[in-house]
């Protein structure tokens, strides 16, 4: 579905953020990327939709390279990956339906966009999503007025309704609280379910990316240094990517009043595999 | 900051001392030279007529009141030339600032060694020349009236509204517009939905600003004949019609009180 050949980038200023990526996604996989900061995981997803420039290599998504587009082509191939980003990155002057309806403006017309004459099937569609994400009534207030949580759904909804093949995931829950952050994750993986989409999610929150990917790719400086199973995600592993550290107390961090039962046996499962 | 070793102490202190004596230094060259430009000032003043003026400011207000009223009939027509020459002027300014500061802004120009440099010059000249002169040019070039006060008008608020817009462009939220690109919007869209809804509330302020600013800007531009009530402001100071000159000042003072009171009501709605 996805596939980078040899992808690297080096800013102007001479950093080497990519050495050479070679990485396949299929479809319908969920793919955690993980890696300390700096390690290039936003650059990488960058990459993909040409937000940054590659400095070589190449990226296709299915068999288009989207490398070798122009300006024209690649906005139609953006249509095809859907973005979510960290802190939301919603306009936050318009409203929410703006806010969703803008993820269908490469499928419509300027003056028809500008206006706010979206077809009533994109719509449709919109209410169906905010429906999804249980928005439907905050349709008509504005994005400032919303809380973390409502904002990435509106994040999520606006990425959807793209209809992608591919989603794009920076840091979903950066500046979410615990609860949140894994009802959003739980979100982002269940619609990816549904609509049998690929997704690379950068986090780097090491316990919701084994909870919910089901490949973990570990980047650091650059390289991937990690690619497989949650389960194979020791303290031997988290060193080879992060550093020395003693990795059961990072997992102790998570705010354990934050947490329901569930979770709370699910965090045992995981701390009893990591030691 | 300077921290010393004394004994046993470190003892801290805001600056060093050296840096100290300089800054007491400097303040007293300061003083030195405003004691010996007070001094050139007064060799130059005849001090008789300054000690003669609050009598001559008091025999002015004396031949000022009572203000002869039945004058404002006549300046009702001035009045409304006035509020015209601001607003249309305005509205030209802001017509021609927009892709003005669409260019200058490094974000969002279409380029930066071509377009920017021109837009900025555009700015620059429309800013540095105040609209008196720019009326005064004008009325030679198309003769008196009001088109060229609007004109003279709209040239200085050009470059004042265009250069705090640019400003406003070049702090947006940059995430935005990168979400709004990445959904595959071409240029305009981007620039629709990602850009303007976050300069929006500077747009208003500023055209509200600048409109306030305006109304007194073209309260004085009739002295150089390009319109409104600075005409009769000119004539009846000419005439020595003092009674008349009181009541076109307190008509400017309530256009500008109405004025600041509309764009301070707007802002409110705005913000």
């Amino acid at each position: 579905m996805l596939r980078l050949e040899k992808l690297v980038k080096r800013y102007r200023t001479g950093d080497l953020a990519l050495t050479g990526i070679d990485l396949e996604v299929p479809g319908g996989q969920v793919m955690a990327l993980i890696g300390p900061s700096g390690a290039g995981k936003s650059t990488l997803i960058r990459c993909v939709n040409r937000l940054v420039e590659p400095t070589s290599g190449r990226v296709f998504l299915g068999d288009t390279e989207i490398t070798g587009l122009s300006k024209g082509q690649l906005r139609l191939a953006r249509r095809r990956m859907g973005m979510i980003f960290q802190e939301y990155a919603l306009v936050e002057r318009l409203t929410v339906m703006e806010n969703v309806l803008s993820g269908r403006l490469g499928y419509t017309g300027f003056w028809r966009s500008y206006f706010r004459k979206f077809p009533q099937r994109d719509i449709n569609e919109a209410f169906r999503l905010l429906e999804r994400v249980s928005l439907d009534h905050m349709a008509d207030k504005r994005a400032d007025e919303l809380s973390g949580g409502q904002r990435q759904r509106v994040g999520i909804a606006r990425a959807l309704i793209q209809e992608p093949e591919l989603l794009l995931v920076d840091e979903p829950t950066a500046s979410l609280d615990p609860k949140t952050s894994r009802q959003i994750m739980r979100l982002i993986c269940e619609l990816c379910e549904e609509r049998e989409l690929a997704a690379i999610i950068n986090i780097h929150d090491v316990l919701l990316a084994e909870m919910f990917a089901e490949r973990i790719v570990g980047l650091q400086a650059g390289t991937i240094v990690y690619d497989g199973p949650p389960d194979r995600l020791g303290p031997d592993v988290l060193t080879t990517i992060y550093g020395e550290e003693d990795w059961t107390a990072t997992i102790d961090k998570v705010d354990e009043d934050e947490l329901t039962e569930e979770e709370l046996r699910e965090r045992e499962r995981l701390m009893s595999r990591a030691s | 900051m300077a921290v010393r070793q004394q004994g046993e102490l470190k003892v801290w202190q805001r600056r060093e001392r050296g840096k100290q004596f300089a800054i007491w230094g400097a303040w007293l060259a300061g003083v030195a030279v405003f004691a010996y430009c007070w001094r050139l000032i007064s060799e130059k003043t005849i001090w008789m007529f300054v000690t003669d003026a609050p009598r001559q400011a008091v025999d002015l207000a004396e031949r000022m009141v009572p203000p002869k009223w039945e004058y404002m009939a006549k300046l009702w027509l001035p009045l409304w030339d006035t509020l015209n020459i601001a607003t249309l002027g305005t509205v030209m300014a802001l017509i021609i600032a927009v892709p003005v500061a669409f260019c200058a802004a490094r974000n969002t120009t279409p380029s930066v060694i071509f377009v920017r440099p021109v837009a900025l010059f555009i700015i620059v000249s429309s800013r540095s020349i105040n609209s008196l002169v720019w009326a005064l040019m004008l009325v030679t070039i198309i003769g008196p009236g009001v088109v060229a006060g609007i004109l003279a008008i709209g040239f200085r608020s050009i470059g004042f509204c265009a250069k705090l817009l640019y400003e406003a462009i070049e702090e947006i939220d940059e995430k935005q517009v990168e979400a709004v690109t990445a959904t595959g919007a071409a240029g305009g869209q981007v620039l629709a939905f990602g850009i303007v809804p976050q300069i929006m509330p500077a747009f208003a302020g500023i055209s509200i600003f600048r409109w306030d600013i305006n109304i007194r800007e073209s309260t004085v531009l009739g002295l150089v004949g390009a319109g409104g009530i600075g005409l009769q402001l000119d004539a009846s100071i000419s005439t020595l019609a003092w009674t008349q000159v009181s009541v076109i000042l307190l008509a400017i003072l309530a256009t500008v009180i109405v004025s600041e009171w509309v764009s301070a009501k707007v802002r409110h709605a705005i913000i």
